[in-house]
């Protein structure tokens, strides 16, 4: 099954690195959703299907629909593609490369000095989750309800419409 | 009320005078700057007499009155006290301060009026006469210093008076500088004297020296030392005498009050307050003696080869008090303040007389283009000889005389003296002659060289008048017994200053030394005439001979003390400023602060908005810790 | 089910995330540098499971799920904030949002 997970692997980091290089934004957030589902596949493997299952719906859904509305929203077309093709010039990529894989270098030496731990045994489903969500949890999840309120005000008072500048307030393209 | 209440006024109306007229005194007519002057010190003076007559008639208990304002400093054990002592020797100190200094601040009056800066210099001579007050008065010797002090800076703000032209400024550093060597030491006799006493009370401290330091010992030789240093600092003794020339850079009458009747005479002051430590060390009082004697010398022959009338009378001042210092060693105290007494009186008139011809020349001060002013100026040239002729010690009409003979008389008998000092005043007594008699024959008579341009005033021929009658009636208040004996002085100054010992010598022997002296001063007079009234063929010749010319050059350097003093300290130090011009230290601080300048240049930098360039810095600092967390 | 060394799933985790952050660094796009933010996220929370699958136990994945609630939020604020700078400045050039040096 190994197998299995080094396909997924490889397909999540090649996507992802399409992800961060592609000029167009449509479909750099397309190929994010294989990125995220091939993330999925791996923990479905590891035998955590709830959180594989959040993956998808939420992750490659909600969330990317969010960002496809904006893109969308804000049309920038092709313009846009030459404006980030002129950004992304070769030289820009050395500095960030370098310090990614200094970190990277770091990391998985350090992860790789013992012997290798065997991980995802027996599947940990919905059920456990859930009863440890609700339980030991409880309070975390109420924190977690409030910064889902404080991001769902905060959003919707970048909105207002007293906040735009006087020529943007006649613009009807958002309700 | 008692008499004694008013002793607080005496400095403190000068001192009020001195401040309303540094306050006010810009905006008020000259008249008015005058009157407030004057008015303040001759109230001083007033009240000095109005005590004075008290002391005398009705003496007060031991001689001496204590009057206690309020405490000064009170810190652990230590506390000093505004507080002013009154006895004889003080009593004779102010009285000469406010009676001289009233008399030279009319005498101002009228010599300043055309002065800028009137008020200036009536505010400065005003702090002047109430700080010496307080310095004589202090019955303690904090006190006393912050008179020294106050002294010692009125000189200072008085010498550069003319302060447009540097020299006068540089005169006045001078002045200060080198009088801070004596003070140093005498500060440093404070903190001796405190450790050994734990009170710094004169009286106290005078009461319990034998107990507490021991005859002979080494404290006491060092509380000695330390304030003798202090006293050749203000008195410009060897060997820092060089000073007071320079300080003729000031206006005449600052001369005559400051640098010739009272300030300079502080350290006469000093010792004879605090003779007891000196009879304890009777090595450091032979020091005493010796300085003077040297100076007297030393400076009588300088004066011998100065141009400038005013240089001459400096370094006949230091001569005049090396003879105090002599006294002084030879613990002839009495003596020491009558000569001090009689100096304050002639030697005030001669640089008031000086300044007098000085103002009437314009401003010249040499002597060789002044001449035959004998006729032009009768009345300066009268009051200028009564006081030449108190000075050269002339006998029997002269106040200077009497005096000098005393110290003289002392040097000879006293245990403490011997035939050295004796000869040594006798060899300057008839120097002091010699250029008295040059100083008047150049100055009054011969030929004209410079015109007179105006005439002293009422106000200056009166001031001159009564300190001309002074100096030549002053000295009958105490003669020697060939001479009727008066000893009105002597039995006066008793009351507070231990009668020197009884003379061994008989009456005989003081009439050999009287002629003796006689004889010097005459000789002196005689050949200064023959010399330069005359001027014979071999003076001439000798005049200009290269001996006699580098002799001249020798002297009229003040034996090269000036050279001697910029090689040695004056030099090295200016190098050594040089060298750290820069401040070498300092660079080490400036590097500090170029580095957090140029740091924080580089930081504010960073702080430049852009979002990527922060990103980098956290994760660039996540990879640094995790490498520390790593290796190590 | 099957067993993967734990080493394997952070070893993903890890190039995951490294490669969000280069994203972060590189893109001057803020959109880009949003989704490279979320790249970053997902990757830590990929390796909160696999630590927790390593011991099986729930833990990981319910962090996970509040990563995920965090996720969530951050993008729909962020989103707002670059609506209203396109509106206002007419840009989502991150380096041209410099104005308040912060």
């Amino acid at each position: 099954m190994n197998t299995v997970f080094f396909i997924a692997a490889g397909v999540a980091v090649i996507s992802t690195l399409l992800v961060i290089c592609h000029s167009n934004a449509v479909h750099a957030l397309l190929y994010l959703i294989i990125s995220f589902s091939a993330v999925a596949v791996i923990f479905y493997l590891m035998g955590a299907p709830f959180v594989a299952a959040l993956e998808v719906i939420i992750y490659a859904g909600a969330i990317i629909v969010l960002f496809l509305f904006v893109v969308m929203m804000l049309n920038l077309g092709p313009v846009a593609t030459a404006q980030e093709k002129a950004w992304l010039q070769p030289r820009m990529w050395i500095g960030p490369s370098i310090l990614g894989a200094i970190l990277l270098a770091l990391t998985v030496s350090l992860l790789w000095r013992g012997a290798p731990t065997a991980a995802g045994g027996a599947e940990v489903g919905p059920r456990q989750v859930g009863a440890a969500l609700f339980g030991v949890y409880l309070l975390a999840v109420q924190l977690a309800a409030l910064l889902m309120l404080a991001g769902l005000v905060g959003a919707s008072h970048l909105r207002r419409r007293e906040l735009l500048p006087e020529s943007e307030t006649k613009t009807e393209l958002l309700p | 009320m008692n008499v004694y209440d008013l002793l607080p006024l005496i400095p403190g109306i000068p001192l009020a005078g001195f401040l309303v007229l540094a306050l006010a005194g810009g905006r008020w007519r000259r008249g008015a700057v005058a009157a407030a002057g004057c008015g303040t010190v001759g109230l001083a003076a007033l009240l000095t007499a109005v005590v004075a007559a008290a002391f005398l008639r009705a003496p007060p208990e031991g001689f001496a009155a204590t009057r206690t304002l309020w405490t000064w400093v009170a810190a652990g054990d230590f506390a000093a006290e505004i507080g002013l002592h009154l006895d004889a020797l003080s009593l004779l100190m102010i009285a000469v301060i406010t009676g001289v200094g009233f008399l030279i601040h009319l005498y101002s009056a009228e010599f300043m009026a055309k002065e800028e800066g009137y008020s200036r210099y009536f505010a400065y001579l005003n702090l002047f006469v109430s700080a010496m007050l307080i310095l004589v008065l202090a019955d303690n010797l904090l006190l006393l210093l912050l008179g020294w002090e106050g002294v010692g800076l009125c000189s200072y703000l008085l010498i550069g008076f003319w302060y447009r032209d540097p020299a006068n400024g540089a005169a006045a550093r001078k002045a200060f500088v080198v009088t801070r060597v004596g003070d140093t030491a005498l500060l440093a006799g404070l903190f001796v004297l405190y450790g050994k006493f734990g009170t710094l009370q004169i009286g106290q401290m005078l009461h319990a020296a034998p107990a507490v330091l021991g005859s002979g010992s080494a404290a006491a030789a060092l509380v000695a030392a330390l304030l003798l240093g202090g006293a050749i600092g203000k008195s410009a003794q060897l060997p820092l005498q060089t000073w007071l020339p320079d300080a003729m850079a000031g206006p005449s009458p600052v001369s005559a009050l400051i640098h010739a009747a009272t300030m300079v005479t502080a350290g006469v002051y000093l010792i004879a307050r605090h003779h007891v430590f000196f009879e304890l060390s009777p090595a450091i009082l032979g020091v005493v003696g010796a300085l003077g004697a040297a100076t007297l010398l030393l400076a009588g022959f300088s004066a011998l080869a100065q141009h400038d009338l005013k240089r001459v009378l400096a370094y006949s001042t230091i001569s005049q008090i090396g003879y105090m210092f002599l006294a002084l060693g030879a613990g002839a105290w009495t003596a020491a303040m009558f000569h001090f007494m009689t100096h304050a009186f002639f030697k005030a008139l001669l640089f008031l007389a000086a300044g007098a011809v000085i103002h009437a020349l314009a401003h010249e001060h040499d002597m060789f283009r002044m001449g035959g002013l004998r006729t032009r100026l009768p009345l300066a040239f009268w009051t200028f000889v009564a006081g030449s002729a108190s000075l050269a010690a002339l006998p029997l009409v002269t106040a200077g005389f009497y005096s000098k003979d005393l110290i003289l008389f002392h040097a000879w008998t006293s245990p403490h003296g011997g035939p050295w000092l004796w000869a040594a005043g006798l060899a300057g007594a008839a120097v002091t002659a010699l250029y008295t008699g040059r100083m008047v024959c150049l100055t009054f008579f011969g030929v004209a060289h410079t015109e007179v341009s105006h005439r002293p005033g009422v106000l200056m021929s009166g001031v001159m008048v009564v300190l001309a009658a002074l100096s030549l009636l002053a000295g009958f208040v105490e003669t020697p017994h060939t001479l009727g004996g008066v000893s009105v002085f002597s039995r006066f100054l008793g009351t507070a200053l231990p009668a020197p010992a009884e003379p061994h010598a008989g009456a005989g022997a003081e009439l050999a030394l009287q002629v003796a002296a006689s004889a010097a001063v005459l000789l002196g007079l005689g050949a200064a005439a023959y010399a330069y009234l005359r001027q014979p063929p071999w003076f001439r010749q000798l005049a200009a001979s290269s001996a006699a010319a580098a002799l001249h050059r020798l002297w009229s350097a003040g034996w090269g003390f000036d050279w001697l003093y910029d090689r040695l300290v004056v030099r090295p130090f200016v190098g050594l400023a040089r060298i750290n011009r820069g401040d070498v230290i300092d660079r080490l601080y400036a590097g500090l602060a170029w580095l957090c300048r140029t740091l924080h240049a580089r930081l504010s930098e960073t702080q430049n908005g852009l979002v990527r360039r922060y990103a980098m810095g956290i994760a660039a600092g996540a990879v640094i810790a995790l490498a520390i967390v790593a290796f190590l | 089910m099957t067993t993967l060394p734990m080493e394997y799933g952070l070893t993903l985790a890890m190039v995951l995330f490294a490669l969000g952050l280069v994203g972060v660094l590189v893109r001057r796009n803020l959109i880009f540098m949003l989704v490279s933010v979320e790249i970053m996220l997902n990757a830590a929370g990929l390796a909160f499971v696999t630590a927790g699958m390593r011991w099986g136990q729930p833990d990981g994945q319910i962090m996970f799920l509040f990563i995920l609630t965090m996720a969530a939020a951050e993008v729909a604020v962020g989103l707002a904030i670059i609506v209203r700078l396109f509106r206002q400045e007419n840009t989502i050039d991150a380096d041209a949002t410099s104005k308040m040096r912060g």
